[in-house]
């Protein structure tokens, strides 16, 4: 394939900016690198890690079947934890999804060139967890073939959800952040598939990207068009991504429950999304640059920078559980206190508490450190345990229903075999869908990667080398 | 206007940087072109305005977009439960009046109707914004007679087209030709219908 050209021409100005693509890459080499990913026969270590993670998804598949032929007694849940593990998952799902829309959102608006390498597979993650995230409330449901009747349609019951329940705004928070989601990161790959059509080895593969890029051709019209989509796209997910997380929180907030009724509540839980997210975009692009050999450009520069955010996000989550407790002390009600100490701190579940301060508050504190950031291996460690952390917060907070007002309605949750099963299973779901990205989809946007560059700069009349002689024409 | 005997779509000149495109389509523009588009891997700054396109009317759409998002929303849950003006109600179908009494709180509990009303107006202005996009743009179109060009294949990897187009009133092949050349292209080639 076409590999003879190279950027031609005195034009290579210094970029004030610090380079965010190593090596030293053309627009061409560029577009080979990442297409030649699809077209690479299949790695072996991909057939092993995507019959792995395959194997999980029909844990998943076991799990959910049994649920829906025996109904959800078989999970852990009762009077008074109505909610178990369903909801825990759901919201870590969720908010490992926020990342992604941070990145690709309001990274760009912020005019943040760095987030461009990492942005296709943070949106991809997005998708994959809030996949995994819905299957809970749909499992929960127990008849979920009924799911349908959470969505305000006319009916012949004449009936309407009750659209004052946070409950049903998730409805349509969930299902407009999977919908905008999606569309965000089509319109991305468009003019990507269109790349990818045109370097296609055979016909199948030039008609099955030739479709799916819609006959993208780079028009200057279209670019404008598609640029303020693209623009407007981001500013509309950026509130979103906001709301989703801030209206998953109302499903406690609004609650009178003690642990739960805070205002501190909507922007904690978007921190702690964003948080979890970021660990986890680190846990998969830690891999992927190894594995497929991107250090080009998913530099050391850009874990390092996720890594602050991480530790700015996971400094505002320990100031939410500071919050929290002070609240409860501060409030003078007698219920929140005792939630508060003798529940969570010192309750049944104390020490998911503690492992919980370590791994959100503690631990990630070592991010501080240079040499801590510049080490990736270290970084995925401290990726994995932040996850952890951020499902035991999630955890913990669910864990106030076991202990409301009355003491004569106490109870205490655990979870049973299949909860455990159908968390590990989801694992499964997220990392199949994951494999087959890699696989088949080009994981970095190659339009945008090639901005970064420094010869897609277009440079005034005054420096032009060739103007002198190029203002004749065949016109007069 | 000389109709050409081959039915061609028009002229296309290949260049190698992005300056030399937004340079060459300035001067087609100034030298009279209009039907013209030039073509490249990644949005090249203001080239759009070199081939004399302005603006797009998209922001205006996905404002309608998102407003209609609002109303079809607000129209719902407020309808829906009982909480319009009473006048409206007995207007309302039955299908559509569905007031629940809780403890004789009000019906028209906006505050409550908040978020959905947001997700909806992000939801139908995101919509409104790439289907317009792509529609404004006449996609998907599979085939386009670009495509018959072989080298137009690497407009996705690493160069830039400028394509004059046959119904330009301007266009004439030969003398398109020799103004596309003096452009100093890489190359140009006519490109079949």
């Amino acid at each position: 394939m076409a590999t003879e050209v190279s950027p031609k021409g005195p034009d290579l100005r210094p970029d004030p900016q610090p380079p965010m693509v190593g090596g030293n890459h053309s627009f061409d080499s560029m577009t080979e690198k990442i297409t030649g990913v699809i077209f690479a026969a299949t790695p072996k270590g991909w057939i092993v890690g995507f019959a792995i993670a395959f194997m999980i998804l029909q844990v998943l598949l076991v799990s959910v079947t049994y649920l829906v032929y025996e109904g959800i007694g078989i999970w852990g849940v009762n009077i008074p934890v109505g909610w178990g593990f369903d909801i825990v998952n759901f919201v870590w799902w969720i908010g490992i999804g926020h990342a992604g829309t941070l990145i690709s959102a309001i990274l760009l608006l912020f005019n943040q060139t760095w987030r461009t390498s990492i942005n296709r597979f943070a949106e991809a993650m997005t998708l994959f967890a809030v996949a995994c995230a819905g299957l809970y409330p749909l499992a929960h449901m127990g008849r979920p073939w009924f799911a349908y009747w959470l969505l305000p349609y006319p009916n012949t019951m004449q009936l309407w959800p009750q659209f004052r329940s946070p409950l049903e705004w998730d409805v349509f928070a969930v299902s407009t952040y999977f919908s905008v989601s999606l569309m965000y990161w089509y319109i991305g790959l468009v003019p990507d598939f269109a790349s990818v059509r045109d370097r296609a080895p055979n016909q199948l593969l030039r008609m099955i990207y030739g479709v799916l890029s819609l006959g993208w051709r780079g028009g200057s019209m279209h670019w404008h068009r598609y640029e303020t989509a693209y623009l407007m796209l981001a500013g509309l997910s950026t509130p979103l991504v906001l709301s989703v997380h801030t209206i998953i929180s109302f499903d406690f907030a609004v609650a009178n429950l003690p642990g739960w009724h805070a205002t501190i509540f909507p922007p904690y839980f978007v921190a702690g999304a964003v948080y979890s997210g970021f660990a986890m975009v680190i846990n998969l692009a830690v891999p992927i640059r190894h594995f497929y050999g991107m250090k080009d450009f998913i530099t050391d520069k850009h874990l390092d920078n996720m890594a602050k955010v991480m530790l700015a996000t996971g400094l505002m989550v320990f100031y939410g559980y500071g919050v929290e407790a002070f609240m409860a002390y501060y409030s003078a009600n007698e219920f929140e206190r005792d939630l508060m100490m003798k529940n969570r701190v010192f309750g049944p579940y104390g020490y998911f508490y503690f492992a919980l301060i370590f791994c959100n508050g503690l631990m990630p504190q070592v991010l501080w450190f240079q040499r801590v950031r510049s080490n990736e291996a270290a970084l995925f460690l401290i990726s994995l345990v932040v996850n952890v952390g951020m499902w035991l917060e999630r955890f913990v907070i669910l864990m106030s229903l076991q202990r409301d007002f009355l003491p004569s309605s106490w109870g205490q949750y655990s979870p049973t075999f299949w909860d455990i099963s159908t968390y590990i299973g989801t694992f499964g779901l997220f990392l199949s869908l994951l494999f087959l990205f890699c696989r088949v989809l080009p994981m970095i946007s190659i339009a945008e990667m090639k901005h970064l560059l420094p010869e897609s700069h277009v440079h005034s009349h005054k420096d032009s080398h060739d103007h002198s002689d190029s203002a004749h024409g065949g016109s007069h | 206007m000389d109709a050409p005997k081959v039915k061609i779509y028009g002229l296309v000149a290949e260049f190698e940087t992005p300056t030399q495109i937004v340079d060459a389509a300035n001067q087609a523009r100034e030298a009279g072109y209009t039907a013209m588009e030039a073509y490249s891997p990644f949005p090249v700054m203001d080239l759009h305005e070199a081939v004399g396109f302005k603006r797009t009317m998209l922001p205006t759409l996905a404002f309608f977009g998102g407003l209609t998002g609002f109303f079809t929303a607000f129209t719902l849950t407020t309808f829906t439960s009982g909480g319009a003006p009473s006048f409206i109600n007995p207007f309302l179908p039955d299908w559509f009046y569905y007031p629940l009494n809780i403890g004789g709180r009000p019906l028209n509990s906006w505050p409550a109707f908040i978020p959905p009303e947001f997700e909806l107006t992000v939801l139908f202005a995101s919509i409104t914004s790439v289907f317009g996009m792509l529609l404004l743009n006449g996609y998907p179109r599979l085939y386009h007679p670009l495509f018959n060009v072989p080298r137009f294949s690497r407009v996705t990897t690493d160069r830039f087209f400028l394509c004059i187009e046959a119904k330009d009133s301007k266009f004439d092949l030969q003398g398109t030709k020799q103004f596309l050349e003096g452009l100093q292209p890489y190359e140009v080639s006519e490109v079949p219908e």
